[in-house]
């Protein structure tokens, strides 16, 4: 569907994009996850024919963006970073001029403003000036003019930010129904979000792609950063020698608290978190130190995001 | 292009600005009216086009200063870029929206020579000449403005500049009287421009190396021919002055003569500062 070869960008002497290349398959959720200033956006503007690449070549159904413009361009739909609104039109002269500048006449040119309008819940405000409206509706307009002409690839470059939690959660569900009947592209440095609606993760980090998984293959990736950490009434001392004799646990670390407890975290590589969490238990009660908080925690996203992108981080 | 253009002109028309333009533009012929027509009771319409003329420094840049710098600004130029459009269409809807905004007022004016006609003796294919000429030189200059316009963000800096530019127009043919039409000063003053194009050319490319190696080229030639056969500058500051006037050549046609030279110049002037518009926009997204 969509095809990125060997994408490089330079704003003058700043390399944005270094050797990027991808592809993307029809009908799904596809989550562009990076730091700031990874080049998320650089790579959308690329594939959108926003921007020009200093190298590389990006398709969209066979057709070349730089080549054949026009017919690329009509596939896509594109909400940029920042919404593209003319602040002295309402929505509805909005959506017209763009549902008109994407090829769209008369009757169908109406069907399809009322079917985005009423897609993205802006029907009741439709009259009302865009310099008027909250900067959640703002993004309903943006994210509408995008689904206009029924384009089958919508890209949408962080499309909740700055959003209020309820304004994220509809939005979010929206963007899942688009991804019934389209390809959707986002960007987001939100993990939990991606992780929510994407069915496959791309992560960038200066410029280059490090990871292209779906979230749980990405997850497994870290299967080795499994951590418990716990809380024991027990004295360094008592809780290191303990620690010791257990040969699961790869690296650990005690720290004294205030009162007579002690915080211990423990890494391992064992895939049943469950049953090392019983061992230690019963290792500690046996003792006679009482463990009064005890969480197993598994590697998320998050991790593996940070992971990825400081390995990066430090070869350059 | 046609989606542009009928969004422009909603534009025009929902913002005042094709309003404002026309009642400056139906107020300033209708006083020159009444200078000329009336009080002094000439007959001659083409005076009162002529007095307007000036008219356009202000008028020009209203317009103009907006149509791509305020799209910079909004953003809405990504918009633009994502549609399925060619810049020269965006650019051509554009202007073409900006050319019915400038023709409604004169319409209305048109009917003025025939109605002054009806009390004495007017010679109306000079009236409606001038006319026409007018339509002309204002569409040229509407050119410039979108060029100016597409240059920069600021819509202040962008009527600033235009204001200044067609200023400098209209002055041209009597700042050539006063400028040196010694062949030194000619070469001095087209090594001046020279610079001045390099810093032209880097302001729109950001390309410091492209742009000295203009300036130094264009120097050198000076230098060149200037040292080959310095006659060949006797005069051709001024020269180029008066040529490149386009208020100039309309006053032809307010002594009745019908330039077709003129209406070419126009034409040229107008695809050239199109294209040029084009090529602008398009440079943003080389940045
Ligand atoms: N117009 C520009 N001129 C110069 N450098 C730029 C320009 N736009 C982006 N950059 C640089 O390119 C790099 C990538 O920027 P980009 O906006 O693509 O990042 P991003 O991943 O979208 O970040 P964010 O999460 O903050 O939106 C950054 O280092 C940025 O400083
Ligand atoms: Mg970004």
């Amino acid at each position: 569907m969509i095809r990125v070869e060997h994408l490089t960008k330079y704003y003058g002497d700043v390399m944005a994009l270094n050797d990027l290349s991808f592809e993307i398959d029809e009908g799904h959720v596809y989550g562009f996850l990076g730091a700031n200033g990874a080049g998320k956006s650089t790579t959308m503007n690329i594939m959108t024919g926003c921007l020009s690449a200093t190298d590389g070549k990006v398709s969209i159904d066979g057709y070349d963006i730089f080549e054949k413009p026009e017919k690329a361009k009509k596939l896509m739909g594109y909400l940029p970073e920042l919404p593209p609104l003319y602040m002295n039109e309402t929505p509805a002269e909005y959506l017209r001029f763009v549902g008109e500048a994407k090829g769209l006449k008369g009757a169908e040119l109406k069907r399809q403003v009322e079917e985005v309008m009423e897609q993205t819940n802006i029907g009741g405000i439709k009259n009302r000036l865009i310099s008027a409206l909250s900067k959640g509706y703002r993004q309903r307009v943006g994210i509408a003019q995008a689904l206009l002409g029924n384009p089958k690839v919508i890209i949408l470059d962080e499309p909740t930010v700055g959003l209020d939690p309820i304004q994220i959660i509809e939005i979010r569900d929206l963007i899942g129904q688009l991804g019934e009947n389209h390809t959707v592209i986002l960007s987001s440095h939100i993990l939990s979000e991606v992780q929510a609606i994407c069915e496959k993760v791309l992560i960038i980090a200066q410029g280059k792609l490090v990871a292209f998984d779906t979230p749980r293959n990405l997850e497994k990736l870290m299967l080795s950063s499994n951590q418990v950490s716990f809380t024991a009434e027990a004295s360094v001392d008592e809780a290191s020698e303990i620690m010791e004799r257990m040969e699961f646990a790869e690296e650990y670390q005690v720290e004294k608290r205030e009162d007579d407890a002690v915080n211990i975290f423990v890494k391992t590589d064992s895939a049943n978190v469950r049953d090392i969490c019983r061992q230690i238990f019963f290792a500690f009660a046996d003792q006679g130190n009482a463990i009064i908080e005890m969480e197993a925690k598994k590697a998320n996203l998050e991790d593996v995001f940070i992971e990825l992108t400081e390995g990066s981080g430090v070869e350059e | 292009m046609i989606a542009v253009w009928k969004h422009e002109l909603s534009n025009y028309f929902h913002s005042l600005t094709a309003y404002i333009f026309s009642a400056f533009l139906l107020a300033l012929v209708g006083l020159g009216a009444m200078l000329y027509n009336i009080q002094s009771a000439v007959a001659n319409f083409e005076y009162v086009l002529s007095f307007v003329s000036l008219g356009f420094v202000v008028m020009i840049p209203i317009v103009t200063m907006r149509v791509v710098a305020e799209e910079r600004k909004q953003k809405t130029d990504q918009l633009l870029y994502s549609l399925p459009l060619k810049t020269t269409h965006i650019i051509l809807g554009k202007y073409l929206a900006l050319l019915v905004v400038y023709l409604a007022p004169l319409l209305i004016i048109s009917f003025y020579p025939l109605i002054f006609a009806q009390f004495g003796e007017v010679y109306l294919p000079t009236s409606f000449g001038s006319l026409f000429a007018f339509f002309m030189m204002g569409a040229a200059l509407l050119a410039v403005g979108i060029f100016i316009s597409s240059l920069t963000e600021n819509t202040g800096f962008a009527a600033g500049i235009a204001i200044s530019v067609i200023l400098l127009n209209y002055y041209s043919v009597t700042l050539a009287e006063y400028v040196s039409s010694t062949s030194l000063g000619s070469a001095i003053a087209f090594a001046g421009i020279a610079a001045v194009l390099g810093f032209v050319v880097r302001y729109v490319t950001k390309h410091n190396r492209l742009a000295y190696g203009v300036a130094v080229a264009l120097c050198l030639a000076v230098l060149g021919v200037y040292a080959l056969d310095r006659s060949k500058f006797e005069g051709l500051l001024p020269d180029i002055m008066t040529k490149l006037s386009l208020f100039e050549r309309f006053y032809k046609f307010v002594n009745g003569v019908f330039d077709l030279t003129a209406i070419i110049y126009y034409i040229t002037v107008i695809v050239f500062f199109l294209f040029l518009s084009v090529q602008s926009l398009e440079k943003r997204r080389y940045n």
